[in-house]
């Protein structure tokens, strides 16, 4: 256990004191709200030599992912940071980082993608990624923030695992205002993350390798099945790593974080910093002799799919919240892999999709009453199931 | 670490855990894939007019002109691709160029 | 630098069997540029999507003898400079040995270069990397089959800069690259060929001397994409220097070095375009005054150096 003081920071505080004790050999930056706070906060250790860290400053995020390529197959511990319209940018590089099994940490700070162009927080920027092949973490707050962050490198850089991960938290939300916090000591971080030690760096000169190869069909094929694999055991490997460093700090770390779903009647699915509000209500709603549940998954890819049918389970209604939309599908993206994980694991409760919180838009308690008052109407089988827009 | 792969001629028995993480491979691996079958035409060394200039050696797009201690030694035609080049360049007329068919002949 | 018999001493980075084209110019770029490495040194090579990369790493028949990463299209220079960050990284954590000598090169084609990855060939050409970039500049996207890039020179046939009643092939003036580097203050910029093997080897050799980035931009004709025989490779880099079409020069610190054309050398433009395909169109009636231009502007080009020249030279 810790005794570590607590005190105020951001997120992007949280997450640039994070990556500075995992003490990365090169961090690539490159600015766009609302992460820029991150590598703002990096440029202050680097010019205070308070790391060893190489500092690539970048013309484009695009080249910041394509510098931790390079840097990560040559075997450096790598970092950067990015969002939105920078992680859109990056598009092209991220399932190569991940083919690559690079393991790469990466922050994003979610916030949406225009048009119209818009700096407020949603899930756009990181849902549009979700099939890159990398790890995707959802902080709720700044303190979860700075945890993914430093699990993120001892998941990412495991051998069962080598795959690049993003460690996101909501922007301005979680990434901007100020929150309790804690941080543990230098030490105990670089105990708990280890040295990295490539498998076949470019800069071993004495076994010259090539990375980054073309492949044929069949090797491509094969590529993908290990690629698959490694994704899949990552979810036990993330586990293990996030119960360690629990153990270490005494903050709680759980795949799937889970509020009164045992004895629930109406269960609420949601991703990152909006979990708050719906367990606010939530208690309210409780009070009042409504037995709400929320379900706020910490991990979205892998997908946890059993943990969040597990929690579902004894619930009359489920409600998943997606805060962005998937143009044209049934669902919005987390919707589809709710909605996909009731049909594996055998449960027919009904559910509703919801999307809210667009660009920044707040999220009202009325809101939540909203969801939880057509809940009761979707376990009666009385409700139009179909995706409905909250935020207008 | 040392890279270790399975024989590349059983390519198609690879499972996918045969496949390193990454699909990094061997460096100079290619040695063992055979190009000179896309030739249709080959250089031909006359080792008696050659005067080891090095000159086919260092244009040969092919790393083909092999070269020992200084000196010519023969061409590689498990990969020569018969572009011709170290002819053209030949001052001494040391190479010709003859069809895959008169060399066969022969 | 190294005598012909000594370079053919030393190990050779690209090995046999990769799957470029017969008499294609890239492999021989790369093979007489990393000659150039400092005998005392490692090499990492990063090489940008395009027919090098595509033709020498299929899987697993690997062509490079050093380490070697490709990674996209318009990225190589961004992904060697991060190579070379961790090399400094790693050094600076104590897990390479401080008097470790290292090289970080990035090859990538015109397209690659001038085009789609001149981004990140600026962004990496200013921050300083100790890196050389080799452009193999072939004037056209020839791994996707010839279409035109801001290399392609005016007038040339490809497969996007049609030739036909209304258009007689590119019609711009390809883009001046070289001058583009310089501009960056890098130490050192150099335009060659590889029909000049002597001189490219000596440029690679300055460029890898260098402590910080520098840049190398090399004609390496392409057979397939010239309309030209498979053995004309190296004759028609000569004759591309001969016509002052491909001007060899360098940059060393801001000095501009122009390689005069021996009078006895000097050739009309004609004969470096007729030999190709590409530009048969340019000698149909009707089309004079276009030739003329393509002459024109091949003076102005020449003039335009000498003037760097002359402006540099108390520098």
């Amino acid at each position: 256990m810790s005794n570590n003081k607590a005190f105020s920071a951001t997120g992007n505080q949280m997450v640039a004191e994070a990556i500075r004790q995992c003490d990365p050999d090169v961090m690539a930056a490159y600015p766009i709200t609302p992460q820029t706070t991150i590598v703002e906060n990096y440029a202050k250790f680097v010019a205070a030599g308070r790391v060893h860290t190489e500092f690539v400053t970048v013309e484009s995020e695009h080249s910041a992912l394509s510098a931790c390529v390079g840097a990560s197959s040559a075997g450096a511990r790598v970092a950067t940071a990015t969002a939105s319209q920078g992680l859109a940018y990056m598009w092209e590089v991220l399932p190569i980082a991940a083919g690559m099994r690079l393991p790469i940490v990466m922050a994003n700070a979610n916030r949406t993608l225009a048009s119209p162009i818009n700096i407020g927080c949603d899930h756009s920027d990181i849902m549009g990624v979700r099939d890159s092949g990398w790890i995707i973490l959802f902080a709720e707050t700044a303190q979860e923030a700075y945890d993914n962050t430093i699990v993120s490198f001892k998941v990412a850089e495991d051998r069962r695992v080598l795959l690049p991960v993003l460690t996101t938290l909501d922007g301005f939300i979680t990434s901007h205002a100020m929150e309790r916090c804690e941080m543990n000591d230098d030490q105990q971080v670089k105990d708990f993350v280890g040295d990295y030690e490539p498998l076949y760096p470019l800069l071993d000169t004495n076994n010259p390798v090539g990375h980054g190869m073309y492949a044929n069909a069949p090797e491509f094929a094969k590529s993908r099945v290990n690629e698959r694999a490694a994704m899949d055991r990552s979810l036990s490997v993330l586990e293990e790593h996030g119960k360690a460093w629990s153990k270490v700090t005494g903050r709680p770390f759980e795949l799937v974080d889970t509020w009164g779903t045992e004895d629930a009647d109406y269960v609420m699915v949601i991703l990152g910093s909006a979990a708050g509000n719906f367990r606010h209500v939530a208690r309210q709603l409780r009070e009042e002799g409504v037995k709400v549940g929320i379900v706020r998954p910490r991990v979205y890819r892998p997908f946890p799919a059993e943990q969040i049918a597990q929690a579902c389970k004894g619930a009359k209604a489920v409600a998943v919240m997606d805060r962005s939309d998937s143009m044209g599908a049934a669902c919005g993206p987390l919707g589809a892999d709710v909605l996909s994980a009731f049909y594996t694991h055998g449960l027919t409760v009904p559910a509703k999709n919801y999307v809210y919180g667009l660009g920044g838009c707040d999220v009202s308690n009325e809101m939540v009453r909203r969801v939880v008052a057509d809940l009761e109407k979707v376990a009666e089988g009385s409700a139009d199931r179909s995706l409905t827009y909250l935020d207008a | 670490m040392k890279l270790n792969l399975r024989d590349y001629a059983e390519l198609e028995d690879w499972k996918p855990e045969d496949l390193p993480v990454g699909n990094v491979t061997a460096a100079g691996a290619s040695q063992q894939y055979i190009t000179g079958g896309w030739r249709t035409m080959r250089p031909v060394w006359d080792q008696d007019a050659c005067k080891n200039c090095m000159l086919c050696w260092i244009v040969c797009p092919d790393i083909s002109i092999l070269v020992k201690n200084q000196e010519m030694v023969g061409i590689d035609y498990d990969h020569c691709k018969g572009c011709g080049i170290c002819v053209h360049e030949c001052k001494f007329g040391a190479l010709e160029m003859v069809t895959e068919d008169q060399a066969k002949g022969e | 630098m190294a005598n012909i018999k000594q370079l053919s001493e030393r190990p050779e980075c690209l090995a046999a069997g990769h799957r470029l084209c017969g008499g294609c110019g890239a492999s021989i770029c790369v093979r007489q540029v990393l000659m150039g490495v400092p005998e005392d040194a490692q090499v990492v090579v990063a090489n940008a999507t395009g027919c090098l990369e595509v033709s020498t790493t299929i899987y697993p028949y690997n062509s490079w003898n050093v380490p070697f990463v490709h990674n996209a299209f318009a990225n190589a220079a961004a992904t060697i400079s991060g190579v070379e960050a961790a090399f400094k990284g790693l050094q600076a954590a104590g897990k390479i040995p401080a008097d470790k000598k290292m090289k970080f090169v990035a090859f990538g084609g015109d397209g690659g270069t001038y085009d789609i990855g001149m981004q990140s060939l600026s962004g990496a050409m200013e921050r300083g990397h100790d890196m050389v970039y080799v452009c193999y500049d072939n004037g056209a996207y020839m791994n996707t089959g010839i279409q035109r890039s801001s290399a392609t020179p005016r007038g040339a046939w490809a497969t996007t800069s049609e030739v036909g009643a209304a258009q007689q092939g590119k019609p711009q003036v390809r883009k001046d690259l070289a001058s583009i580097i310089a501009a960056h203050g890098v130490k050192y910029v150099g335009q060659s060929t590889v029909g000049h093997w002597k001189d490219l080897v000596a440029k690679a050799e300055k460029a890898f001397a260098v402590e910080g980035p520098a840049f190398l931009n090399v004609l390496a004709p392409c057979p397939r994409g010239w309309r030209i025989k498979s053995d004309q490779t190296l004759e028609i880099s000569r004759l591309a220097v001969d016509t002052k079409f491909w001007p060899l020069f360098e940059v060393e610190d801001g000095v501009w070095k122009l390689t005069p054309v021996k009078e006895k050398n000097q050739k009309p433009l004609e004969d470096f375009l007729r030999p190709q395909g590409r530009f048969k169109h340019l000698f149909k009636p009707g089309n004079e005054a276009l030739l003329q231009e393509l002459k024109d502007d091949v003076d102005a080009y020449w003039r335009y150096l000498e003037g760097r020249v002359e402006g540099s030279k108390d520098l």
